[in-house]
């Protein structure tokens, strides 16, 4: 007996689940996010590669500080200084005052749910004034 | 090989494939090497390939080869007599149906059935012999084998975009404890702490010492240095996930590009590991994740009695026919009073 | 202290179990298995080599006179072409071979589950262990891996040394399953052993413990090699012995044409004691139902040796029961009590034979006691007698009187192969219990699909390894010690003729106080037979206490 049938049926189940992600994403990968960069403030807290890979750490830390130590001014490492505050701060109108067009884009993209908003209250978002700008 | 050699040589094994693509992708820019294309696109694409070739060449090599006779080992009373016991458990230990062949295979594929019937001999002074359960073994592979799922489902999210929804639930579960920043997954400290189990049994128990290969003891390392690299990228040395996705998802469409900007040396060597864990697959006992399907002493009814097997290379044997039985032993058969074929010996008796 | 003969070379069995040692001091530190070769071979630990002549009957190939302890085992020039080319011919023929072959983790879950391993502690009787033996040829020669990395990827050459090493080991195996039971995928080392030793036959390797009742059987129909007038003599002694102990006269037939049922049991019942007293059982429950009953002495033997030498063997000497019944008209084969017979039985049988039995009468085994219809064994048309009985006794069918056992306190031995190749687990549990009343089973690890072999299953029964079968019978009689010393158990019951033949001596070394019987003695000793006088002895004219001077 050799049950060859229900052979090549398993191999298939097993080929189809292996290659899920090939035929769930069926040929064509949706473009990498684009974040929309504030117009205005030029320069972030800290420069740009850190904050790619290390603004949780950042946030977190402002978190602590601003919370448990009640320290809310944060000096960066050129010696500006700034108020510890995410939705002041870094989501104020001239940084990344739109949730979707910024924190989104990457979150969503690469499936990190942040537990920011665990506490926060998303900031509402200006409606679309500026069209024109772009 | 012995212990120490057997650990020597699988750890040099692992450091060489950690110094290649560190060598590679590190290294090589200061000579104005740029290969990042060979880690994050050729060697993968290899490796998948490798992969799905070697199995299928695997599976299809043992479906040559039939199943000459039924042979379940059978751990439970049969089906006999209407009246003799044969309840749920006697179904999935002895199955005689194709439905209770299914359950037992899926308590073995699932739930590691007869790995879980482990006992431990203690074998004392004075022909004292014990045996007490020993789950622990079993504890292990289940955790290893059900952690490593979940890290592999929660790896969707660098294949798939959208995400299915299952890959979110499993994030979300994996993560539930919100410890640490960025959220400490459990299936990775857990499939580390399984690994490490297993490491630690085959090094430690002399039995399994003894019976233990460097091709036991490399895949262990490798998957540990896998989910070591891991961990460290995503809470130490940090890289850009956007950028790794990027690559990610042009390798599952077939459109691969290295992304711009580059990705950290620690990526490619996480990437590196996990393409000789494919390509390694085949060639090794892992392929017991498809021969465990088809061992024949597991997926067969036990009613052979009842139905006949049929074996495809049934040869043809001399058999002793009752004929040349009976031209040795008549004159003997007919002084004894036995019944006999033929009254008279028509020639010489043999003896 | 046990009276051990002399023959045996055996110490005393606390001396013997003294130096067991499974921890790491046996298993070397500084050497891996692999560089262990050349294998010292021991006195008492293997079976004698297979004589030519024994090989020669049935024509096996490379006969001639050679000896384990011999140098020279005088192997044809071209050897190492022949097991490889056999090697590669079984892998493709077994998918378990092949399979088993590939996917052994070394998880260590058999480990400590072998008979022989906790009875030697020698680490290469881990059933992992042995298979790695001829795995590591496997590697070495069919495996990409093995050619190119080869020790590393735990190959090795197959070279006169290995040889040695893998047949030393692969006849002290048992092929009894118990590994198999607790391997997560179920690799069985019975079926590497038995693929190993149809290799080690390619060779003209086998023993002669085997090849000697193989060849036996295959000219006289039986391992005894007796004659049919001596067949017959011998039963018509057990007639006699019946009717001193009961009064009751009993008449068996032989060869008998029109028979509606063909007995066949194994020849050590008719030739062996305690057998004899379970084949004299057999006779007076047959005659007690009048059952239309025949023994043959062309189909003798139901114990098949084929199984320990190849798979074709196996078919021939199987296939003389078919042949039989259909000679002799019968509609269906009654099976008595025997282990490896009825592996062959259950998993063998009808999957070889069948064919033979084509435009015989033969027809669905149907009890004609009771009109009971033997569905499981429908294709087969044979029917083990511990299932005939059960269904006596249930359907009230058997006058029996349990009180005339109240002498014994019994415990069952679940035979290796009808446990974990069969699943006869509560038949003969079924009649025991309506035959006499004291039962005590085993502990849990040792009984069903977890029983321990008896030390000499698989042909290695014989009377010049007593030291492999003490040691590999220990746990079993730990076992019976066990029970003996809590519940005063002085009977252990079996289903198996081996048994028969292997308990009593490994009981006579561990637990002297215990006794071995077959079921169907107990239940001919229960029986009451129409006509019988006052029964003073039982069948083994041993006084049943209580019923001497009664009345």
């Amino acid at each position: 007996m050799y049950d060859g049938g229900k052979i090549i049926t398993g191999i298939i189940i097993g080929l189809v689940l292996l290659a899920f992600p090939i035929w769930y994403t069926h040929g064509t990968a949706p473009p990498r996010p684009e974040v929309k960069l504030p117009v205005k403030e030029k320069q972030c807290v800290q420069p740009k590669a850190y904050m790619k890979t290390n603004h949780m750490q950042l946030l977190d830390l402002w978190r602590d500080s601003t919370v448990r130590a009640a320290k809310r001014i944060y000096i960066s490492d050129d010696g500006r200084k700034y108020d510890m505050s995410l939705q002041n701060t870094c989501m104020s109108a001239d940084c990344h005052a739109k949730k979707t067009e910024f924190c989104d884009q990457c979150h969503n993209y690469t499936g990190v749910v942040p537990y920011c908003w665990d506490c926060h209250i998303e900031p509402k978002e200006p409606k679309e004034k500026s069209e024109e700008k772009h | 090989m012995n212990i120490v050699l057997s650990l020597i040589v699988s750890g040099l094994a692992i450091s060489a494939l950690v110094v290649i693509p560190f060598a590679g992708v590190w290294a090589a820019p200061f000579y104005g090497v740029h290969i990042e294309w060979l880690f994050g696109i050729v060697i993968p694409y290899l490796a998948a390939i490798t992969f799905f070739v070697g199995m299928i060449y695997r599976v299809v090599k043992w479906a040559k080869s039939p199943v000459p006779f039924r042979i379940p080992t059978t751990c439970s009373q049969q089906k006999s007599l209407p009246w003799i016991k044969y309840d749920y458990v006697d179904k999935l230990d002895n199955p005689s149906t194709r439905l209770g062949v299914w359950g037992r295979m899926i308590l073995e594929v699932l739930f590691f059935r007869s790995l879980f019937r482990n006992t431990r001999l203690q074998y004392g002074e004075g022909q004292s012999i014990k045996y007490t359960s020993s789950k622990w073994l079993w504890i292990g592979a289940i955790g290893f084998h059900y952690t490593f799922l979940v890290v592999i489902i929660r790896h969707l999210r660098f294949f798939t975009e959208p995400m299915p929804f299952f890959v979110k639930i499993i994030e979300n579960v994996d993560g539930f404890f919100q410890i640490f920043l960025p959220t400490a997954y459990q299936s990775g400290l857990l499939l580390g702490a399984a690994a490490t189990f297993l490491l630690l049994r085959r090094v430690l128990i002399p039995q399994v010492r003894y019976v233990s290969l460097p091709a036991d003891y490399f895949p262990l390392f490798l998957i540990l240095t896998i989910a070591g690299t891991g961990i460290l990228m995503r809470y130490v040395l940090k890289t850009d996930v956007v950028s790794i996705k990027e690559l990610t998802m042009g390798l599952v469409s077939f459109s691969p590009k290295i992304p711009e900007g580059g990705i950290s040396v620690v990526f490619y060597i996480h990437l590196f590991l996990v393409s000789a864990l494919f390509a390694y697959f085949p060639f090794s006992k892992l392929v017991h994740m498809g021969g465990v399907f088809l061992s024949p002493t597991r997926n067969l009814e036990n009613n052979n009695r009842a139905v006949r097997h049929i074996n495809p290379w049934n040869p043809k044997v001399k058999i002793h026919t009752y004929e040349e039985y009976e031209d040795d032993f008549r004159e003997k058969m007919i002084g004894a009073g036995l019944p006999v074929e033929k009254k008279v010996a028509p020639t010489e008796n043999k003896e | 202290m046990a009276v051990i003969p002399k023959s045996w070379n055996v110490p005393q069995p606390d001396v013997l179990t003294k130096k067991i040692d499974h921890g790491p001091a046996s298993m070397g530190l500084q050497k891996g298995w692999m560089s262990t070769t050349p294998v010292q071979i021991k006195e008492g630990m293997h079976c004698h080599a297979a004589l030519a002549k024994n090989l020669k009957t049935v024509g096996m190939p490379n006969p001639r006179d050679w000896s384990v302890m011999g140098d020279d085992w005088k192997l044809p020039e071209n050897w190492k072409e022949i097991v490889l080319d056999g090697l590669k011919d079984r892998l493709g023929r077994f998918r378990s071979f092949q399979l088993f072959m590939d996917i052994c983790v070394r998880c260590g879950a058999c480990a400590d589950k072998c008979h022989y391993y906790i009875g030697s502690g020698d680490p290469k009787n881990m059933p992992v262990l042995r298979a790695e033996l001829l795995r590591s040829i496997y590697r070495k020669n069919f495996t990409l891996a093995g050619k190119l990395l080869g020790p590393v990827a735990g190959a090795r050459n197959l070279t006169y040394d290995v040889l040695k090493e893998l047949w030393y080991y692969l006849y002290q195996c048992t092929e009894c399953r118990r590994c198999s039971v607790f391997c997560p995928y179920g690799i069985d080392t019975a079926e590497i052993t038995m693929m190993g030793r149809e290799l080690t036959n390619l060779l003209g390797l086998n023993i002669d413990w085997i090849a000697g009742p193989v060849a036996n059987c295959y000219r006289t129909g039986n391992h005894m090699g007796i004659q049919p007038h001596a067949f017959k003599e011998m039963i018509d002694f057990f007639v006699d012995e019946i009717e001193d102990v009961t009064g009751v006269r009993v008449d068996p037939s032989f060869n008998r044409k029109g028979a509606e049922i063909l007995f066949v049991t194994p020849s050590g019942d008719v030739f062996g004691d305690p057998g004899t007293y379970t084949a004299m059982g057999y006779l007076i429950l047959f005659h007690q139902l009048g059952l239309d009953v025949t023994w043959s002495t062309y189909a003798s033997e139901g114990g098949n040796f084929g199984l320990f030498t190849s798979n074709e063997m196996m078919k021939r000497l199987n296939a003389k029961m078919y042949a039989e019944a259909k000679r002799l008209g019968v509609k269906w084969i009654l099976g008595g009590e025997c282990g490896h017979m009825w592996r062959v039985i259950n998993q063998y049988m009808g999957t070889m034979n069948l064919d033979v039995a084509e435009g015989s009468k033969m027809e669905d085994p149907v009890s004609p006691i009771t009109g009971t219809k033997f569905e499981n064994a429908k294709s087969t048309k044979m029917v083990h007698i511990t299932e005939f009985t059960a269904d006596l006794l249930r359907h009230n069918k058997l006058k029996v009187d349990p009180s005339r056992n109240d002498h014994l306190k019994v415990t069952f031995h679940d035979s290796c192969n009808t446990s974990r190749g069969m699943g006869l687990f509560e038949e003969p549990r079924y009649v025991i219990k309506n035959v006499c009343n004291h039962f005590y089973e085993m502990p849990p690890n040792t009984i069903r699909e977890q029983t321990y072999c008896c030390g000499g299953g698989s042909g290695l029964n014989a009377g010049e390894d007593m030291e492999l079968r003490m040691r590999g019978g220990l746990p079993r009689a730990n076992a019976v010690k066990y029970v003996h010393e809590k519940h005063g158990v002085n009977k252990l019951a079996c289903v198996c003729a081996i048994d028969r033949a292997v308990l009593p001596n490994l009981m006579e070394y561990y637990v002297p106080e215990v006794d071995v019987t077959g079921v169907h003695e107990m239940v001919a000793n229960a029986m009451v037979l129409d006509g019988e006088k006052k029964k003073t002895v039982d069948l083994r004219g041993e006084p049943l206490p209580g019923k001497e001077d009664s009345e």
